[in-house]
């Protein structure tokens, strides 16, 4: 077991390329249990590469991955879903032509012995799930194509989905775009009661607010490098992490000195 | 791992109002899970009608159709293997040189005094192994399937012709034996004079598993996200070269028990062409049977439907007085019509 506030996973030099371009240089990256992990950077500097190589979908051309302090190896999808790491991907990762029962349970499907899916309980907790969740409109129920829904109501799948396993950690790509403000206020309620529990999120945003509001900590990456990172306490408010930012966007380095003392 | 999720208190007001608009019916709901398969039923139906009633005295009559019965199981087995392949976003263009291919494995190990339903089970296993090499080169040589299991068709008949010499294998003895009838028993349905042959019950049963396999069980769930979005799927942590070698394998075991069937309705001779013919029948018919051709979903029982129909064209044209030649011709008609019926069952949902 990891004691709250110890690290649950651990990403150490992590490099990605693709081809030329180093998307991620050596990025290390702790994620504590208990906290939410704000995740913050430009469009480009490697945010959705990083999440994608913890989500084991990108294998990193260097550096190590520790679940629970142990090294997992071979780092695959399956390996991070089962090392208790979910995630709501940028592009959601959904499949248009099949219903919000088998996109819920892709990857994850509930048979019996003989791999035969048993559907009536798959319907029964994707029920459960979506009225939890607060689907409530009735245009659409487990059994309709994901393929037909509006984006929000798709993000709402993939963030059930990610919901549903009571994983230790979760990871949310921009998961409140293209969302109402109730459903924003939802999906931060969802992150609040994850947290509650004891689980652990990383929650991407560009709305700087928002994520201020709700995470514990900061990790600012820039072009693939960690900028830097800190509690909440270190900053004196979302403006001035966003003061920051721009400092950071322009001339490719933030006065982090008040942060030395508390990393 | 099922445990109720944590849910927050939510400080919205408890009554939140139901968005009612557009609850499907069931009947639409019905249509739109099941019509591409309706609209194969349908196909052969008209198709049916079309020909009998030019020649309504013949149609009628239930002996007419044991020819038929006979020859439409290898085309059965291999159009419902094939809907796997499809719907997995790969092509098979291999699965005739299997069927060939296995064929002559079959009758080679009859030769070798080995019992017809050993040496059909060794010979399966077998087309399951050539199935699991293309896969693999398909797959991990990270070939276009088109292409790559076009070539291996050429390489692997090639192969089958260099062994053989360009000679049949025949085993007249072993016509009348138990692992024979097994295979071609026929049975009487009734007084009715319709004689159902054993290879189409086995047929049906090979339906029928395709379709729990297909629909329920993970292996075939997984073959539809697959070829729906492989991304999403790999995100998901399916294994997606898994899956696709997998539909390979499968083909491959399907095109094996077609060979078997094959050689064995021709009175044990084998040729070294058997296979070659159904090629082009075995992908219209997966295509008429309603299984649209950008993958992610198909329909098992429309495949069925499909095959029935292609398999009936050449015979019912003959015996509904058109000559000969008008075959090709009516094959194209039905193909094209179907794929506009099957249109209205929607295009691709993205
Ligand atoms: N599969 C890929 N192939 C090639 N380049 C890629 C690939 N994925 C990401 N990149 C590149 O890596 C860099 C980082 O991309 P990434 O998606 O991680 O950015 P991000 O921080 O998530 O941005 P955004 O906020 O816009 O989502 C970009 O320059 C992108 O072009
Ligand atoms: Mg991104």
């Amino acid at each position: 077991m990891v004691a709250a506030g110890e690290p649950i996973v651990e990403m150490r030099n992590i490099v990605k390329r693709f081809g030329s371009v180093e998307a991620l240089s050596g990025v290390s990256m702790k994620v504590r249990k208990g906290e939410v992990l704000g995740l913050l950077g430009d469009n480009g500097a490697g945010k959705s590469t990083l999440v994608k190589t913890l989500a084991g979908v990108h294998d990193p051309d260097e550096g190590e991955i520790f679940v629970k302090g142990q090294l997992v190896s071979p780092w695959t999808p399956l390996a991070a879903r089962n090392a208790g790491i979910e995630t709501v991907f940028q592009d959601r990762a959904l499949a248009p032509q099949h219903s919000i029962v088998t996109n819920i349970f892709m990857g994850r499907e509930i048979t019996n012995t003989f791999g035969l899916i048993r559907v009536q309980r798959q319907v029964a907790e994707a029920n459960r799930l979506m009225r939890e969740i607060g689907f409530t409109s009735k245009v659409f129920n487990p059994d309709s194509t994901v393929g037909h829904l509006s984006g929000g109501e798709r993000q709402g799948v993939a963030i059930a989905r990610a919901l549903y396993n009571n994983a230790d950690v979760i990871v949310l790509d921009e998961p409140t775009t293209s969302l109402s403000l109730t459903e924003t206020q939802k999906v931060f309620r969802f992150v609040e009661a994850v947290k509650e529990s004891g689980r652990t999120v990383v929650f991407i945003g560009h709305n700087i607010y928002h994520v201020y509001d709700i995470a514990d900590r900061f990790f600012v990456i820039d072009r693939g490098r960690e900028a830097f990172e800190g509690p909440k306490a270190a900053f004196r408010g979302a403006d001035h992490l966003i003061e920051m930012m721009h400092q950071l966007a322009e001339t490719g380095s933030a006065d982090v000195s008040h942060l030395q003392a508390t990393t | 791992m099922t445990d109720q999720i944590v849910i927050p208190d939510t400080s919205a007001p408890k009554t939140v109002p139901v968005d009612e608009r557009g609850e499907q019916s069931r009947w639409l709901l019905f249509y739109r899970r099941n019509g591409r398969a309706l609209n194969a039923f349908l196909t052969f139906m008209l198709v049916w009608a079309f020909f009998a009633s030019n020649n309504p005295t013949l149609f009628l009559i239930p002996g007419y159709y044991n020819a038929f019965l006979f020859s439409v199981p290898a085309t059965i087995i291999i159009t419902t293997a094939l809907v796997f392949v499809i719907v997995s976003g790969e092509l098979d263009l291999a699965f005739p040189s299997v069927m060939g291919a296995s064929g002559g494995m079959f009758m080679s190990l009859v030769l070798l005094d080995i019992p017809i339903l050993p040496a059909a089970a060794i010979t399966m296993a077998g087309g399951a192994l050539i199935g699991l090499l293309i896969g693999a080169v398909v797959v991990y040589g990270k070939i276009s399937s088109l292409v790559a299991t076009l070539g291996l068709n050429f390489f692997i008949v090639g192969l089958v012709n260099l062994i053989a010499q360009g000679r049949n294998i025949e085993s007249r003895e072993s016509v009348g034996t138990l692992g024979y009838r097994f295979f071609t028993g026929r049975w009487a349905l009734g007084d009715t004079g319709i004689l159902i042959p054993n290879h189409f019950i086995i047929a049906l049963i090979w339906v029928a598993f395709c379709y729990v396999l297909f629909t329920y069980h993970r292996f075939g769930r997984r073959v539809q996200l697959v070829g729906d979005n492989p991304d999403s799927a790999r995100q998901m942590g399916i294994n997606i070269d898994r899956i696709r070698v997998g539909v390979f394998v499968f083909s491959g075991l399907a095109a094996a028990l077609c060979g078997v069937i094959l050689v064995q309705t021709a009175n044990m001779v084998w040729f070294p062409t058997s296979g070659k013919a159904y090629l082009l029948i075995a992908l219209a018919a997966v295509f008429v049977g309603g299984t649209p051709t950008w993958g992610g979903v198909g329909t098992i029982f429309g495949a069925f439907f499909g095959a029935l129909t292609i398999t009936l064209i050449p015979s019912g044209a003959v015996g509904a007085g058109f000559a000969g030649f008008w075959t090709d011709f009516m094959f194209g008609m039905v193909i094209i019509l179907t794929m506009i019926a099957h249109r209205f069952s929607g295009a691709r949902v993205r």
